[in-house]
């Protein structure tokens, strides 16, 4: 059903683009539903090509379903390439046909050049998309495929080799007049010889990956003195990333403004641009939050840096799509060129949301050899595009990417205007063996202010519960007044981090969290048991309609029950459940001089929603209950706030007593169960190498060991000054979440 | 809706799935033609009972009602507090639960509990008996339906009065009858020996708990048994006789002999742990089989117990209910519209139909011979999809009422319809007419109908309860599984005036025959005090003090009540009906 609501999206966009516009679509249109198979019209070099009928889609998560879609609209087969760890991923699900490449590390499976042209051939499926990530930028990849006579629905293999290159496509950039940015992108690596290019071009610098992208790789030195630890660890990460351990060196920019243009091209010499996109709002240099057109910036800006993508474009003699990065001086509105993306951006959504146009089906048509199907004039920009993207990530823990099973996954409604690309299901998993971006969500609205409204109307729409997200954390953003006045920079996250944070007052905050508590505690009990598998076993059932419809009824008198909860942050609340006669419950808030009644009733017809009246005030509450790590959880959607509580357990298991025999034990205890003197993992990941000794003195802030999750490098530093005791990692190569690593004691071993 | 289903069944037949699933769909089929708007009987059955509840009598009516149920309530909220402040904090302090806490802990979050006889033991001894010192009822852990009994530890230190006797051993009658599992939450110094001659040597005595336990457990009804406290002498069989068992730790003692008795018997001094403690009993004696750490351990344990019964010896289990009816319907009037409907002036009659409109789904009731025998409203209709018989009295019954209902019960037996009878009876006609058209055999035959079927019985009273229409009625004599009374109800063999017009003249001539004069003013004042015994003894909380009954119920609560009173009692297999020799 979610399925086939997404695959109309873009016929329902096209008349909204036609209701607005007051005028039908163009020609290019008219072929979007006919033809089975695309063929090149002209007697060139793709004429050889049989027309293509069958696609491999060399990717996973949303990208691949995405992919699919426009596939499957257009009348074309599609195959699925998985690894084990995907097996029962949605993109497989979607496919035609579903073949596995190898096991779940990401340099085996969707890295695997050889498998993926196999299974191609094995399928007879003549073309292969990409996707991003992965092998979609890999020029031996691309040529590989050519050699297998296999359409690579992509950039032609050289323009790939001369845009991957950082250093060689800054020359070429330059050559053919698109400025960019002071550095040094040469071939000589020698670390002395790197810090002395960076002296010359005069701190901040950054040190990226020279085959790198999406922030892996990166890094920005401030002082001189930091620079070889930086420059290390750079090409550490580059050599895991990339295979390929070169860097470069740049001026960084202060105040910049990180602005891309779509691009297009086809295999007859023509390009077009498709307007530009602000992609500014970055953590950890990676983007979170995106939209088209480029907030504050005027009309004869926009042609120029168009233009001047164009010519970057033309300057290699690229084709299908692609994206030129500039980096625009906030203050001067210079712009440089930093790089061109050869392939479909994650962000390319909000640019089909303001042309109205489909880039992954431009793309399959450029590959079949197909004239563009719009010229220059024919493509302008109606209303504003948003895309937030929500990530599995720990934003408290400074935005660590998080890992597990998505209990409750429940997306806003998709619609004209609202697009959710997303690659998993409920019950899914995020896996640490890759990206960690759980969905996107695209809005449109007539202007940017509309826009933002309904990002933020979604965003509180958006419900996922079992990992933490980013949600609460764009919504915050996507509110915040500097956000919604247009000031977007690549340091808007770091300049207004304390308001992102926390974003609404102590008390106000404190009411939410007892007001959902009590919210959560009605519905531990209106709940209806009996349905729930994991609580009973309704087979054997002998308790009947009756029984199960009347919670909590007790002859002559009422039932109260006592509900403890666990919150995060305010530890345990204890409530008590009113069981009332019309099946209802209700629970009193008490705060510093008034008592808030909470009373709540389950909707007969959805087992997770329910109606809670609060002062008199009526509204929708949505629910989800889990079990992780044998411990129940229960998350509730309420007022634009997302809250999760755990329920504290009055039993636990006799062994565990043994060893605390008075009463029963801490939640918090028995939740984490954390040696206080312990250094513990971050995040679950790749343990890439360990730094002390067992005995070794280390002082506060000392790197202890690197840890490696989705690609990035995080140093684990000590706590305190002391001793290493503990550590006994050797031939460790995976690391869990919150597991401890070492101790860091006061006292030297005895 | 017929669309939707019959492109539901296309569906499943096309895509060629499990033959189980394509029947399913298909009977779901055919429920939704029965249910559809177009067919004949559509709405027919519908009780339109709209009632002005703005009118003078419903309002006085109601605040009647209200005020009984206001002291129905207030007698509850005393005996919830158990054996007053002192002995309960002197429980808590030793780290125990009231029995009724350790019952909500025990069942399924949420989960309804049907509690028996709460005001059993109600100004029947000269102290307080707060619900006779046991907590019995029906609720759900793990979905399953079990019979609860706990000892209040608060109340005379959990020991037996023979009213207790009386309670624990009805609990296990419902059991028995209803195949429920039973839990034992003992905490209880045994039988109270100042009243041991009414609580040790009779049948339906002390001993008979033991023997119940034993012939429950012979016919696969699970017992279990959860030391929750003390369980001395005659106590310890309860652990012992059950199935399995649980004892908590420092408050759980299970021996024949306290240290006292021991000493005194043998001189050998040991402490009560020593003697009777988890420990002992789990890793030495045997005589428990899990060791609970505190009390909500052990209750923990019990809910594992019963998670991994395995009832395959009830043929009949968990489908006797309807379970996947989705939509049941509620009744079209109030529920609280019962407190208005049952006049102040118990003389004035009212119409039965007022009350089943306002229990039964969708208030659809399918009558039965409406047009003959009055009196006697019988029909079908379904509480929470449930498929019941209802008999109602609407006045005396006649000769053609009695075997209208003996027809109509013989009717449900037949197809294994539940009974609900719906008392408020004065009694069968007399007089010359009534007898010679054979009122005693139209009346036999209905108790003759009422004693052998074998279906489940549900009594309420909700007016009088007097004389053989008791019987006819399936009063308590007639064994039915649940038998009810509203704060209204009266029961007696015959009306308190009656009962004086008989006495009186029989008095009046023993004291001719003795000489003694009589004058009219003595024999006023013992009509007065016939009137005065008939009114307190008839009163609902003389009887269900004694336990005539299983409760005092809200009006407003019947259709809660019955509704889970038949879910208890669906899970005995149906059973073929035979009866004895019918009077033609």
């Amino acid at each position: 059903m979610l399925l086939r609501r997404k695959q109309t999206w873009f016929v329902l966009k096209s008349s909204l683009w036609q209701e607005l516009r007051g005028v039908g679509y163009g020609a290019s249109q008219v072929s979007r539903h006919d033809s089975r198979a695309y063929s090149g019209p002209t007697a060139d070099s793709s004429a050889r090509r049989a027309p293509i009928g069958k696609i491999l889609v060399a990717n996973r998560g949303e990208i691949a379903c995405r992919i699919m879609k426009t596939a499957r609209r257009l009348g074309l087969r599609c195959v699925a390439v998985y690894s084990e760890a995907d097996k029962n991923s949605l993109h497989v699900a979607m496919a035609d046909e579903a073949i596995c490449i190898g096991p779940p590390s990401a340099k085996s499976s969707y890295l695997n050049a050889a498998a993926i042209v196999d299974a191609s051939v094995r399928t007879q499926a003549n073309a292969i998309h990409p996707g991003y990530g992965f092998l979609s930028e890999n020029a031996q990849f691309a040529e590989l495929c050519k050699q297998e006579g296999i359409t690579f629905i992509g950039p032609p293999v050289n323009a790939i080799r001369a845009m991957g290159d950082k250093s060689e496509s800054k020359t070429l950039m330059s050559a053919a007049g698109v400025p960019v940015v002071p550095g040094y992108h040469g071939q000589e690596q020698n670390a002395s010889f790197l810090k002395s290019q960076a002296d010359i071009i005069g701190y901040p610098v950054i040190i990226k990956a020279t085959q790198g992208g999406g922030g892996k790789g990166m890094k920005i030195v401030i002082k001189s003195e930091d620079f070889l630890e930086n420059l290390y660890s750079a090409q550490r990460e580059a050599l895991t990333s990339f295979g390929d351990q070169r860097v470069l060196v740049e001026k960084y920019i202060l105040e910049p403004r990180h602005i891309e243009v779509q691009v297009f091209g086809d295999q007859h010499g023509n390009v077009v641009h498709l307007f530009e996109r602000d992609c500014s709002v970055q953590r950890r240099h990676q983007k979170i939050i995106e939209e088209a057109p480029a907030p504050n910036i005027n009309s004869s800006f926009r042609d120029q840096i168009g233009q001047a993508a164009v010519n970057a474009a033309k300057a290699v003699g690229y084709f299908s799509a692609g994206t030129v990065e500039f980096i625009v001086d906030s203050v001067t509105k210079d712009f440089y060129f930093m790089e061109m993306n050869t392939r479909l951006q994650v962000e390319h959504p909000v640019t089909e949301m303001i042309t109205s146009q489909d880039l992954v089906e431009w793309q399959i048509r450029v590959a079949a050899g197909e004239p563009l199907p719009c010229r220059q004039n024919d493509l302008s920009i109606l209303g504003h595009s948003f895309e937030a993207r929500i990530y599995a990530e720990n934003i408290e823990s400074g935005f660590l990417p998080a890992a597990g099973v998505l209990h409750h996954f429940r997306p806003p409604d998709a619609s004209s205007t609202v697009r959710v690309e997303t690659g998993v299901n409920q019950g899914d998993a995020v896996s640490i063996y890759y990206d960690p971006m759980i969905a996107k969500l695209v809005v449109w609205g007539y202007n940017r202010s509309a826009a933002l409204l309904k990002l933020h109307d979604c965003l509180s729409k958006f419900q996922i519960s079992g990992i933490p997200t980013n949600i609460g954390f764009l919504k915050t953003l996507s509110q915040h007044p500097a956000f919604s006045s247009g000031e977007v920079g690549t340091h808007f996250i770091d300049r207004y981090k304390s308001s992102l944070l926390c974003p609404v007052p102590e008390e106000i905050r404190l009411k939410q969290v007892k007001l959902s508590a009590a919210l959560a505690a009605c519905c531990v009990c209106v709940k209806d048991i009996t349905k729930d598998k994991a609580c009973s076993d309704v087979s054997s059932s002998t308790a009947g309609r009756g029984w199960a419809s009347l919670h909590g009824f007790r002859l002559n008198h009422e039932l109260e029950c006592r509900v403890v909860l666990n919150h995060g942050q305010e530890g345990d609340l204890e409530m008590s459940v009113a069981f009332c006669k019309d099946g209802s419950c209700e629970v009193k808030v008490q705060e510093s001089d008034n008592t808030t009644t909470v009373q709540m009733k389950l909707d007969q017809s959805n087992e997770s929603a329910f109606t809670a009246t609060i002062d008199g005030v009526t509204s929708y509450i949505s629910s989800s209950f889990y079990k992780k790590d044998c411990v129940d959880y229960v998350d509730i959607w309420f007022n634009d706030n997302h809250h999760e509580f755990l329920l504290v357990k009055q039993v636990v298991d006799a062994e565990t007593r043994d060893i605390e025999p008075s009463g029963f034990q801490s939640s918090q205890k028995a939740k984490t169960g954390m040696h206080p003197l312990g250094v513990h993992a971050p995040m679950a990941g790749r343990l890439v190498r360990v730094l002390v000794q067992n005995g070794a003195k280390v002082n506060k802030d000392d790197p202890l060991l690197i840890l490696e999750a989705m690609k990035m490098e995080h140093v684990v530093r000590a706590p305190r000054d002391g001793f290493i005791k503990g550590l006994a990692l050797d031939g460790v190569q995976h690391v869990k979440d919150n597991s401890m690593l070492l101790i860091v004691d006061d006292h030297q071993e005895s | 809706m017929l669309r939707r289903s019959l492109l539901r069944a296309h569906r499943v037949a096309a895509g060629g799935r499990g033959q189980r699933q394509r029947n399913f769909l298909i009977t779901s089929l055919f429920q939704d033609f029965s249910r559809g708007l177009s067919s004949l009987d559509d709405g027919l059955n519908i009780l339109h009972d709209p009632v002005d509840t703005s009118s003078a009598s419903y309002v006085n009516n109601h605040n009647a009602m209200q005020s009984l149920v206001s002291e129905l309530r207030q007698c509850v909220t005393k005996v919830l507090e158990g054996g007053g402040n002192k002995a309960v904090e002197r429980h808590k302090a030793r780290k125990k639960l009231l029995p009724r806490d350790r019952i909500s802990h025990l069942l399924d979050p949420s989960s309804p509990f049907l509690e028996l006889s709460q005001l059993a033991g109600h100004q029947l001894y000269d102290e307080p008996l707060p619900s006779g010192g046991i907590v019995t009822g029906v609720g759900s852990i793990h979905g399953k339906l079990c019979m609860l009994v706990a000892n209040d530890a608060t109340v005379k230190g959990g020991t037996y009065y023979p009213i207790t006797v009386k309670k624990h051993l009805r609990a296990q009658e419902i059991a028995a009858q209803c195949n429920l599992p039973c839990i034992y939450l003992v905490d209880s110094g045994g039988a109270n020996l100042p009243r041991q001659a009414n609580v040790f040597p009779d049948r339906d005595h002390f001993g008979r708990i033991f023997y119940n336990q034993a012939r429950m457990s012979e016919a696969g009804i699970p017992q279990i048994a959860l030391v929750l406290g003390s369980c001395t002498a005659g106590g310890a069989y309860v652990p012992a006789m059950a199935d399995e068992s649980v004892i908590v730790t420092g408050n759980g003692t299970i021996f024949l002999a306290g240290p006292p008795l021991v000493k005194a018997a043998t001189g050998e001094e040991v402490t009560a742990e020593e003697l009777g403690g988890a420990s002992l009993h789990c890793k030495e004696s045997g005589v428990s089989d899990h060791f609970a750490h505190d009390e909500m351990h052990a209750l923990a344990i019990g809910r594992k117990i019963v998670k991994n019964l395995h009832l395959a010896g009830f043929p009949h289990k968990g489908t006797g209910f309807v379970q996947n009816l989705a939509g049941v319907r509620e009744p079209l009037y109030d529920a609280e519209e019962l407190r208005g409907i049952v006049p102040i002036d118990k003389h004035q009659s009212y119409d039965i139909r007022s009350i089943i409109s306002r229990i039964v789904d969708g208030s659809e009731f399918d009558e039965f011979k409406k047009l003959y025998g009055t009196t006697l409203v019988t029909g079908f209709a379904r509480i929470y999809g449930q498929p019941v018989g209802i008999l109602g009295n609407n006045g005396i019954l006649f000769t053609e009422s009695a075997l209208k209902g003996a027809h109509f019960i013989e009717l449900c037996a037949q197809r294994h319809i539940p009974l609900v009878f719906l008392q408020n009876i004065t009694g069968f006609m007399v007089g010359a007419r009534s007898e010679a058209s054979g009122i005693a055999k139209a009346g036999a035959k209905m108790v003759m109908a009422v004693s052998c079927a074998k279906v489940p019985k549900i009594t309420v009273i909700v007016g009088g309860s007097f004389g053989a229409g008791n019987y006819g009625m399936c009063g308590r004599a007639y064994s039915p599984n649940f038998l009810f009374m509203w704060p209204n109800s009266r029961i007696s063999v015959m009306g308190g005036a009656q009962a004086a017009g008989v006495l009186a003249p029989l008095e009046k001539e023993k004291r001719k025959r003795e000489g003694s004069a009589w004058n009219p003013e003595e024999e006023e004042k013992f009509k007065a005090k016939v009137v005065d015994a008939y009114e307190q003894e008839g009163s609902p909380y003389y009887s269900t003090a004694r336990l005539w009954d299983d409760g005092i119920i809200d009006p407003a609560d019947t259709r809660k009540v019955l509704g889970l009173s038949l879910s208890a009692c669906m899970g005995v297999p149906p059973q073929p009906t035979a009866y004895g020799v019918f009077r033609m």
